[in-house]
């Protein structure tokens, strides 16, 4: 039974971890961009939210509804320039730019918002509650409806690419930037615009971290940019089903480490981590490159 | 020979104002100059060949003119307007076409994407997908296949399709004959016509000169970066052109000047490439530049990688290429 409870446990962990890593899935697989800040940013989003519903009011659940457009503008912005500006001279530059905009929000969010932690408090009481499954099991609301986030975030950034005229152009310019430049497409307008749509995950899991848990400037690399990082990998790169999937192995890890020796839960995500690396490097979804 | 002036008398005149004209282009690669001084005015339906060697600065001089690299000297006008410094995807939608060397498919996009890609910013004008699909017969069924999955000669037709649902006004053909089997070649050749009749201009780049006497309207000849030869095909002996193509003996005659009739015959008569040796023999699997004599000229390759780079994977689908089309349904 304990099992059974450490696995459900994991799962809905992975959720959160889902919605952490899909930003940067889907900005590496189109730019192929790693982008380092991609933790911070998130953090970005949770004292935005936290800003957002000081001033207007909102509930922190619907805060969402400002902070993901004011997100998914920031990233146009940061990728038409600063980012923009690594990917023209190599691909190698966009991780250092990414790593100096990390260590500069960082230290910025210490600047002007202190090192305290801060966290998004519900003050409604079903979100706050669980419901139990026989005598062991709790099930959190609260987590229950981020899984449900990641998975409809998922499922609709799947629809928009393979339907949608934009997801059609975001992978063209995948496959090939200079034949889409020779249709007429600016791949730098495309980009943009999927650095918008990562923004906004990024936005949605700053705020269901900030639910979960405390944050702290810190906290975008010392957790989130790792945890992504390690859903990425271990679900296989360019996937978004692939990520899901990466986040809950990664969650049920994380439990039943820690439910075999309290202090080892991240410990045993990572070995998992390591051991999809060794003994699958592409991924528990991915293919072998093709040629 | 340094940058034959394209301003000697003309018959091409009539055909009104030049629809793309390029002055005193030069090009770097690195320290390399690929392309030395190169002019070039094309009219308005023609279908203009520059031919040349492995290595002689076509696929550079098509780039180029497409926006892919940018030149050290010279300048781009298009309908008049000046495109020196128009990014690629600005000439694209204002009718500067190209389709790549080594037709550069969205390969994990379904035929039907590939044509949805091109139709996106497409000027207005006759061509639309439905339109490919009745060019291509066999295209319309096979629709959402992924184009990764298609034999070289289909995806050639995509890579053309894609560029033809733009509704360009000049259509850049870079060596559409690269890693394809002769008879694929051909097919897609004798598909020009239809292409041209709905008033398109053609500017193409091949190495397969047989096949090229007997579409282009003009010719212009490139060794080293340098211009050897040009005129009209009917106009130049396959002398000139053998010695203009390897840079043999001493500089090929200039043009249309000493040619009349009785050459144009000859000329003609090399064109359908029925032996002898020289780029207009038949062309080998790689489009004619197996002879020797190119090794020599290509001097360390000028315009290093682009000609080469997908050479080595297409062999086995060129005998693929016929009975794959028959495939679908």
């Amino acid at each position: 039974m304990q099992w059974i409870n450490d696995i459900i446990q994991g799962i809905l962990t992975g959720g959160l971890y889902a919605l952490f890593a899909c930003g940067l899935s889907l900005l590496f697989g189109v730019m192929k961009v790693i982008n380092l800040a991609h933790g911070d940013l998130a953090v970005v989003g949770g004292y935005v939210a936290l800003g957002v519903i000081a001033v207007t009011h909102v509930p922190v659940l619907w805060s969402f509804l400002i902070v993901v457009p004011i997100m998914a503008v920031l990233g146009y912005a940061l990728q038409r320039t600063v980012i923009q500006a690594a990917l023209n001279r190599s691909i190698l530059t966009t991780l250092i730019v990414t790593f100096g905009l990390s260590v500069v929000i960082e230290n910025g969010l210490l600047q002007f918002a202190s090192a305290n932690s801060h966290s998004l408090g519900v003050n409604n009481s079903i979100i706050t509650s669980s419901f139990s499954i026989g005598s062991q099991i709790q099930v959190a609301y609260l987590l229950l409806l981020i899984l449900a986030v990641a998975v409809v975030v998922i499922l609709g950034l799947q629809y928009f690419l393979s339907a949608s005229r934009y997801g059609r152009l975001i992978r063209a310019v995948a496959d090939d930037q200079e034949a889409a430049q020779m249709s007429g497409v600016d791949y730098r307008h495309v980009f943009g615009i999927a650095a918008a749509i990562a923004f906004g995950t990024v936005a949605l899991a700053g705020i269901a971290s900030g639910l979960t848990s405390q944050f702290s400037p810190t906290t975008g690399t010392d957790t989130i940019l790792l945890f992504a990082f390690a859903a990425v990998v271990i679900g296989g790169i360019g996937s978004l089903w692939g990520t899901l999937l990466g986040g809950i192995v990664l969650g049920v890890a994380q439990q039943i480490g820690s439910q075999i020796n309290s202090s080892d839960g991240f410990l045993a995500g990572y070995i998992v981590f390591l051991a999809v690396l060794i003994l699958r490097p592409q991924g528990l979804t991915g293919r072998r490159a093709q040629s | 020979m340094n940058g034959f002036s394209p301003s000697q008398p003309d018959k091409r005149e009539g055909n009104g104002n030049p629809l793309l004209e390029v002055h005193d282009l030069t090009v770097h690669h690195g320290q390399l100059r690929a392309l030395d001084h190169i002019s070039l005015r094309v009219f308005p339906g023609e279908v203009y060949a520059i031919i040349g060697a492995n290595g002689a600065g076509k696929s550079t001089l098509l780039r180029t003119i497409a926006g892919l690299h940018h030149p050290t000297e010279g300048t781009i006008l298009f309908d008049g307007k000046d495109m020196t410094r128009v990014r690629p995807e600005r000439r694209a939608t204002q009718g500067i076409v190209m389709v790549p060397e080594g037709r550069r498919l969205f390969g994990s996009l379904t035929v039907e994407e590939n044509l949805q890609v091109g139709a996106t910013y497409a000027r207005k004008g006759p061509w639309t997908i439905e339109r490919v699909y009745e060019l291509f017969g066999w295209m319309k069924d096979r629709r959402s296949q992924r184009s990764s999955q298609l034999s070289g000669g289909e995806q050639q037709s995509v890579a053309i399709g894609r560029a033809l649902v733009a509704n360009p006004r000049v259509l850049l053909l870079d060596e559409l004959s690269l890693g394809l089997a002769p008879v694929i070649v051909h097919r897609i050749y004798a598909m020009l016509p239809q292409i041209l009749a709905t008033g398109l201009t053609v500017l193409l780049v091949e190495q397969d000169v047989s096949q090229v006497l007997q579409v282009a309207s003009h010719i212009q000849c490139l060794l080293e970066g340098r211009t050897t030869l040009e005129g009209r095909p009917e106009d130049v002996t396959p002398q000139q052109v053998e010695a203009a193509y390897f840079g043999l003996g001493p500089a090929a005659p200039g043009g249309s000047g000493g040619s009349d009739g009785s050459d144009g015959s000859d000329g003609s008569g090399g064109a359908d490439g029925s032996g002898g040796p020289g780029p207009l023999g038949p062309p080998g699997e790689y489009g004619g530049a197996g002879s020797p004599p190119v090794s020599g000229v290509g001097l360390g390759g000028v315009a290093p990688s682009e000609e080469e780079e997908f050479a080595p994977s297409e062999e086995a689908e060129l005998c693929s290429g016929s009975t794959t089309s028959s495939r679908g349904s």
